[in-house]
């Protein structure tokens, strides 16, 4: 008798064990996503302004759905299956109307990652930003695996199968701008819904986080923003940072890109060497951004030779004799 | 991983009989001490200054610059990357340049980088930085080889001089491959000797460079200003090919 009731104890915290153990790994991996309602039948998962770590699994990314008549319009799956997974799940807590059409706004893994979750749904993303997830997507995977870990368990690279046209394009109802842009990377899709005023800015905009620059072009990038500035925004959801009603992000990337781009032409003019940028003081508008020492020193490895070798001449050969 | 293996190495650092315990914990260090200083003791020191990144966002291109300023009469500079498949970076004499130089390495995984500085009384000072590296940045071909005609600009020299009142800064890149003879099918190919002369050909400083320097190598130094008089830098790969340029103040 005393034998099966310590048996029976013993399967119960056995089983309660066992239930905890479960908990914690679905906790762990858990991103919690939870929609913040930016504008009418608009939503927003904004992810932290934190570089990607094994506790945030790569939730570091602004991603969106926007609820037509038609059906659910998704901008951006996030830096993982599971991700797109339990962005999924999220959706479907708010509308049971299915997702219709899912939307890349650029290549960059923490964008796009998501897309296996969406498979069979058509995704659309400009052509450069096709060729960039086809091309280095694998690289991209691995480099989250090894930044995120586990988080990416299963995660394979799902490219968007159809090519974004620039334009106006209604979806139940909602009149999206599509517009075809470069300079974060070499293909950035920046989508504008007329009907709500919300710009979906992709990495053009970045606020209160320091950009990123990995495939930037400065010049192009300051082009895009300027176009960004003409639109009849109302709200904008950045790639990274806060959802905002002004002009803040634009203005604060454009601020940081400027920045940038003078610090390093004057250092190359000065004769500096790469690690030495990597130490100069950042202004004091600067200092405290999350992350902005940090993209600092990646950026001058990104962006420096450019500069650098624009300082360089072509020596001529000698004609001494050579000892 | 890397608070392991410094665990470890710091385990390994205390269990060594011989050589000062390594402030970056580096598993590596009793060999490397015993293989590239021998029996001389070692101090670290904080006037050996190594800058680089804390993670390579580039491993192919992973910037270093070394300042010895307060460090009187150096002879000897031996940059190390322990982790790395070749170790050895370079081995710098300084001569007339003055207490720094910068360069770009490759990195294979995270890994402490060090300077290794011996000052005229035989003694031995070191500093270093770890490192983070996703790493290959070894065993990837050198991207020169896709294009047709890197053979056509080897070994030209783009060069500046900047002055600045006191001394002249010199920036170099040199165009090489810099093959570590790692990359499946493509042998060793790299630059193996340095020297920047002034115009009676006396050496400024010279080195030996090796396989982990990056490719199309840029280097930065500051000499005593020549005025107006040009400089020259030669060198050779180990293929025997001459580097040989006149750079202009």
């Amino acid at each position: 008798m005393i034998g099966r009731f310590l048996l029976a104890l013993l399967l119960a915290g056995g089983a309660l064990l066992a239930q905890a153990a479960d908990r914690t790994v679905a906790d762990r991996f858990d991103y919690g996503l939870v929609p913040q309602k930016i504008a009418d039948n608009s939503w927003a998962f904004v992810g932290k302004t934190e570089d990607i770590t094994r506790d945030n699994g790569g939730n570091i990314v602004n991603t969106a759905f926007v609820l037509t008549t038609e059906g659910v319009v998704v901008i951006d799956t996030g830096p993982s299956r599971r991700y797109g997974e339990q962005m999924r799940a999220a959706i479907a807590r708010v509308t049971d109307r299915p997702v219709i059409r899912v939307f890349n706004t650029h290549q960059h893994p923490d964008h796009f990652l998501g897309n296996q979750s969406f498979a069979g749904i058509p995704t659309a993303a400009l052509p450069a930003a096709q060729a960039g997830m086809r091309e280095q997507g694998g690289a991209f995977a691995d480099n989250m695996y090894r930044m995120a870990g586990d988080w990416l368990a299963g995660t394979e690279v799902t490219v968007a199968d159809q090519a974004a046209q620039a334009g106006r394009l209604t979806i139940g109802g909602h009149e999206f701008e599509l517009i075809a842009l470069e300079g974060h990377t070499g293909g950035d899709l920046a989508i504008f819904d007329r009907t709500t005023g919300v710009l979906y800015a992709g990495d053009l905009v970045f606020l209160d986080r320091a950009p990123t620059t990995p495939h930037a072009s400065i010049t192009h990038w300051r082009a895009a923003l300027d176009t960004l500035a003409t639109l009849p925004v109302k709200r904008t959801l950045p790639g990274h940072g806060p959802v905002h009603d002004d002009r803040r992000g634009v203005l604060q990337t454009r601020d940081w890109l400027d920045w940038l781009d003078g610090t390093l032409k004057s250092a190359a003019a000065s004769g500096m060497d790469m690690a030495e940028v990597m130490v100069l003081p950042l202004p004091e508008r600067f200092a405290q951004m999350p992350l902005a020492r940090s993209e600092f020193e990646r950026s001058v490895t990104h962006l420096y030779s450019r500069y650098e070798q624009q300082t360089l001449n072509t020596a001529a050969p000698s004609r001494l004799k050579q000892k | 991983m890397k608070q392991l293996l410094m665990t470890l190495g710091l385990a390994l650092g205390l269990c060594a009989t011989v050589g000062a315990a390594d402030p970056l914990g580096s598993s590596r260090w009793p060999d490397l001490q015993r293989e590239y200083v021998g029996t001389s003791p070692v101090t670290f020191d904080a006037r050996v200054e190594v800058l680089a990144p804390k993670v390579a966002e580039d491993s192919m291109n992973v910037p270093v610059t070394i300042k010895f300023r307060n460090l009187p009469d150096v002879k000897r500079v031996l940059v190390v990357a322990d982790f790395n498949p070749i170790v050895k970076v370079l081995d710098y004499q300084p001569l007339l340049a003055q207490p720094g130089l910068s360069f770009r390495i490759k990195l294979q995984q995270a890994s402490p980088i060090r300077a290794l500085v011996q000052t005229g009384d035989g003694k031995w000072y070191a500093g270093g930085v770890w490192v983070d590296a996703a790493g290959g940045g070894c065993t990837a071909p050198s991207t020169g080889r896709s294009a047709p005609d890197w053979a056509s600009t080897l070994n030209q020299v783009q060069a500046r001089v900047f002055h600045d009142g006191q001394n002249q800064r010199v920036r170099l890149r040199i165009m090489h491959p810099m093959d570590t003879g790692l990359a499946p099918g493509i042998p060793a190919f790299y630059i193996e000797q340095l020297a920047v002369e002034d115009a009676s050909g006396e050496a400024m400083l010279r080195m030996e460079t090796f396989e982990p320097l990056s490719e199309n190598p840029v280097f930065s130094f500051d000499l005593p200003d020549t005025g107006k008089a040009a400089l020259r830098v030669v060198g050779r790969d180990n293929n025997g090919n001459r580097i040989d340029a006149m750079v202009q103040p």
